[in-house]
């Protein structure tokens, strides 16, 4: 059996996970991230993309508010090509109650967050979209946040900094010694293999499926999982994140997240042993449409391209409670001291945008506990690709001859390594996805340098088969691209080509009307009636399939 | 802001028909199509106007794409709009002068004869081609002496005399270039007992439009919109235009490009083939003598777009003697003032080339086409002299020689 030694073992590739991986190579320390499947494919990359101001949960939870709005000024000056920062609204509709908008003002004070109060006309000309009934309006410092990029670039910037990092390798218990925890096993799901990783410290940032690593380490850890569903609307029908301003409910928000608009969420109570099968319903749907309407009227006239859902983190507290009302405080365990289990920490909870502060907070324990001390340096380092402001028409200047679009799609995903992507050879910049503008140079770097396996890995990097066409035209190129740089076989780029369609489809079943149908029945008629893709058979392999 | 009426590009599946459909795009790889520049790229300005690529501007604005369309989308407005909403305006005395065809020809027509010939003089062409990036190749249209409107004057009475009148806009081309086209008009309704009523109008804005002076078109537009639905509704007549490309901006640029209400003159404006076709199909047919001449029929984008090729055809086939072949349909590529740019002059031939090569092969005499633009392209590109549907059916009826 193949056996890795290393100093630092973190489990889980979300948020959390790389940015710990990152804070620690960034203090010297050796670490190894393991991620049973993709980098963001956990709930990292099944979420709103919002970066908090904290406003949302002023009145509610002081405490989170405070950390959102510190948090989202650091991630404003360290991820800049990963956030844009694009300010939000709250605003009162009739049928709101009037006197939250009040409140919040009052408790955005003690938060400490800047909430001003705008004229309902200015509200319509800082977002001409939103519903003009709206009786009143604040302006707080919301902005958007991309879970991939932001995902991708932690760990970029780790395994430059010598950090080893397994993807599709899931962790399949916790090897103990004692009263110590020493290492993990795992398996390769692709090719099947099983190996040992051995470190000094073993960090556990794998959400909501944390219960289970404990457990496989025999310690008791209750998760209190709710699903959250969002859909995604063509085109950005805001520009602006607008929020309705009364106390949080269902379908509250409207975020731009890059090229499409999201609408979300809901919040409903799921069993654990189901957080693998969660679906989006027939009623949440209804649910966010209805209210999206309410804020920006133009959703009722807009393709909604897809539907997903994704599980909050939350660590059970107690009893049984509504999964908005727990805190989404964090939750950093130093299982020695709570289960007299060495050599084991949980770091859970929390929210996306505060993924800096947790790694930091189990970076400093896992520190502690092997006795390295160094500080940590992420609030000041920036991400790879965030070193500098971006400027897009220099960009666009410095690259004269590619297309306008191509360049400042590019800066927009990347930052400054645009730099090792683009250049002025035809091929380089060639479209793949025509939607999203990912060219063959984009691929061609993401392949070789982001931890690329499969086509729905490259769409995480890339925002590849993301757009309206969902995958129609590129992915099949894509596919092409894996076997030219020689990351597949023709076999099994035949195989990734199904599976992300599959993965494509799963996400368009849900919202199965109006103009997406005519997509999908278009997609079928090229792939099935063209391809025959449905016909070719494949060979029995790993689970992960 | 998103306009509503203006989210057609939601609909579009991605099918590319519309791209296999453009001209310019299999003429040139500078264009990446009306795919790309159209809905692809429309979601893409919307988050953010840096990310407008300048390579739409060799669109003409043929709308061939949206004739392609399964899914209804309005790709060249979206287009022309990016045009004009994202582009610095960057004056340019040439698109100025090009696009102000009725200042230009009021002035040149005092003096056409001049104009006419310094404008073929090789300082004057190399002048042009230099300092104003007008192609030497480029031959233009001759002015004519005096205007149409003002030969019209004379005949007033006459046709307010007719019992059934039809509001004529006669468009730039005649008033300056071509009073004969105007005469023709006349002769042929007049042969149907049908007055002609000549009101105010301005340019209908096409080149306006083309160039990005957007303003300027919405306010003739305006004035057109006013004076046409006045005088239609004072004399209960339907209002005609001769101009294919003229027609098309007065009853579909309007809304959907200008964003004008023009439902005053929706309804009762028809492109003449169609006014004409219409009345031969109640039997309203004019005595006609034989013209027995070969000729080849090409049909213009704009009349394609607006789905009146077939009134045209309808109305040559009733001419004894015509001997008329039916050409493929094709761009000629001149899109108005656009083959008169430097720029766009190679592609503008290169678009021409499949349509010059099928006037050879049908060996006509004569070329016949409804728009004065396509005229002068073909004109200049091929050796044969093409002239107005109207014209050759004024010529059955009249007996003068074609
Ligand atoms: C509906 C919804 C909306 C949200 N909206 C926002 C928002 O707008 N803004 C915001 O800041 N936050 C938001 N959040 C919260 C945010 O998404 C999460 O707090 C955050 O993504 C958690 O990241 P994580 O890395 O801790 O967990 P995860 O992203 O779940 O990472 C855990 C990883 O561990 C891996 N893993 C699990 N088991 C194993 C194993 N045995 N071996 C190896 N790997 C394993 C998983 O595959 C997964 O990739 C939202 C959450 C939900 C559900
Ligand atoms: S209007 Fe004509 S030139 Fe422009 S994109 Fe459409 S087909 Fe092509
Ligand atoms: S023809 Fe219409 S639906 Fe097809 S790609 Fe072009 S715009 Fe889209």
């Amino acid at each position: 059996m193949k056996r890795i030694e290393t100093e630092a073992i973190v489990i889980g590739g979300g948020a959390t996970g790389a940015g710990t991986l990152r804070d620690l190579s960034l203090r010297g320390v050796r670490a190894v991230l393991i991620e049973k499947s993709d980098i963001a494919s956990g709930t990292t990359g099944r979420n709103h993309g919002l970066l908090h101001s904290g406003t949302r949960y002023a009145v509610n939870d002081l405490e989170s508010a405070r950390e959102c709005i510190r948090e989202n000024k650091i991630l404003k000056k360290i991820a800049r090509h990963c956030i844009e920062d694009t300010g939000g609204l709250f605003v009162t509709l009739p049928e709101d109650d009037p006197s939250y908008h009040g409140k919040l003002i009052e408790h955005c004070k003690y938060a400490g967050i800047r909430c001003e109060e705008v004229s309902v006309q200015e509200a319509l000309r800082i977002e001409p979209n939103l519903n003009p009934n709206i009786l009143a309006a604040l302006r707080v410092p919301d902005g958007t946040i991309d879970p991939f990029r932001l995902t991708s670039a932690n760990v970029l910037d780790a395994q430059e900094r010598g950090a080893t990092v397994l993807t599709h390798t899931g962790v399949s218990g916790i090897i103990r010694e004692g009263d110590r925890a020493i290492g993990v096993r795992c398996r390769d799901r692709r090719t099947g293999v099983e190996l040992e990783v051995f470190g000094g410290i073993i960090v556990n940032a794998s959400g909501v499926w944390g219960q289970e690593i404990c457990a496989s380490a025999g310690i008791a850890l209750r998760m209190f999982p709710s699903k959250g569903s969002m859909v995604i609307i063509d085109y950005r029908i805001n520009n602006v994140v607008v929020n309705r301003c009364r106390v949080p409910s269902d379908g509250d928000i409207i975020v731009p997240g890059d090229t499409v608009s999201l609408i979300g969420t809901t919040s409903k109570k799921v069993e654990y042993d189901k957080i693998d099968e969660i679906t989006v319903d027939e009623d949440e749907i209804a649910t966010l449409l209805e209210s999206g309407e309410k804020l920006i009227p133009n959703v009722s006239r807009t393709r909604v391209l897809r539907a997903y859902c994704g599980v909050r983190p939350l660590i059970a507290v107690s009893g049984e409670m509504d999964g908005r009302e727990i805190s989404r405080g964090i939750v950093l365990i130093d299982h020695e001291r709570r289960d007299s289990v060495g050599g084991l920490i949980t770091i859970a909870g929390g929210k996306l945008m505060t993924y800096r502060l947790m790694a930091e907070m189990a970076a400093d324990l896992a520190c502690a506990k092997l006795k390295v001390r160094k500080k940590c340096r992420t609030q000041k380092t920036a991400l790879p690709g965030s070193e500098r402001k971006l400027d897009q028409a220099k960009s666009v200047k410095f690259f004269t001859g590619i297309p306008n679009s191509v360049v400042g799609s590019t800066l927009y995903r990347h930052g400054q390594r645009i730099r090792n992507i683009l250049h002025r050879e035809k091929r380089n910049y060639g479209l793949i996805c025509e939607c999203e503008m990912v060219t063959e140079g984009e691929i061609e770097y993401a392949l070789k340098k982001l931890n690329v396996k499969d086509i729905v890995d490259l769409r995480r990097r890339t925002r590849i088969g993301m757009g309206p066409c969902q995958g129609q035209l590129c992915a099949y190129r894509a596919a092409g691209l894996f076997v030219k740089y020689d990351s597949a076989t023709s076999a099994e780029s035949n195989k990734m080509l199904v599976d992300f369609l599959e993965e494509r489809w799963k996400g368009i079943k849900p919202v199965l009307w109006g103009d997406a149908l005519r997509e999908v029945e278009f997609c079928y008629w090229i792939y099935q009636g063209l391809f025959g893709l449905g016909d070719v058979r494949f060979p029995e392999e790993g689970e992960d399939r | 802001m998103i306009k509503l009426e203006n989210i057609s590009f939601d609909h579009c599946i991605k099918c590319t028909v519309c791209t296999i459909y453009c001209p310019v795009a299999r003429a040139t790889h500078h264009f990446p199509g009306p795919k790309q520049s159209g809905p692809d790229m429309e979601r893409l300005r919307i988050k953010s106007p840096g990310l407008l690529d300048d390579s739409l501007k060799y669109c003409t604005n043929c709308k061939r794409c949206e004739i392609a369309c399964p899914s209804n989308v309005k790709i060249a407005d979206l287009i022309q709009s990016s045009k004009w909403r994202y582009f610095r305006k960057a004056f340019r005395v040439r698109d100025f002068f090009l696009a102000r065809t009725d200042l230009m020809g009021g002035v040149a027509t005092r003096a056409s004869f001049l104009v006419n010939f310094f404008i073929k003089l090789f300082p004057v062409k190399f002048f042009l081609d230099r300092f104003m990036k007008i192609p030497s190749e480029r031959r233009f249209p001759r002015y004519a002496q005096g205007t149409f409107r003002a030969w019209y004057k004379k005949h007033r009475k006459e046709q307010e005399a007719f019992a059934e009148k039809a509001v004529y806009f006669h468009g730039c081309y005649v008033n300056y270039n071509n009073h004969d086209l105007g005469k023709d008009v006349v002769t042929v309704l007049n042969a149907m007992n049908v007055g002609v009523i000549v009101t105010d109008e301005k340019c209908c804005g096409v080149p306006l439009i083309a160039n990005g002076y957007i303003d300027k078109a919405r306010k003739n537009a305006l004035f057109n919109i006013e004076s046409l639905a006045r005088s239609a509704s004072e004399s209960g007549a339907r209002i005609v235009s001769a101009s294919s490309s003229c027609s098309f901006a007065l009853k579909h640029e309007y809304p959907n490009l200008l964003e004008l209400d023009n439902s005053a003159i929706f309804d009762g404006l028809d492109y003449i083939t169609r006014f004409i076709h219409e009345r031969f199909e109640k039997g309203n047919v004019p005595a006609m003598g034989p013209v027995p001449v070969r000729a080849a029929y090409h049909s213009p984008c704009h009349l394609e777009r607006m789905g009146g090729v077939m009134n045209t055809i309808e109305v040559l086939k009733k001419i004894p003697g015509l001997e008329l072949t039916i050409l493929h349909s094709e761009c000629c590529g001149i899109a108005g003032t656009y083959g008169f740019k430097k720029e766009y002059y190679k592609v503008a031939q290169k678009v021409g080339d499949e349509l010059f090569k099928r006037i050879e092969r049908a060996n006509p005499e004569i070329v016949i086409t409804d728009c004065e633009t396509c005229k002068w392209q073909i004109e200049m590109s091929t050796p044969y002299r093409v002239e107005h549907p109207v014209t050759v059916l004024a010529r059955a009826i009249d007996g003068k020689k074609l």
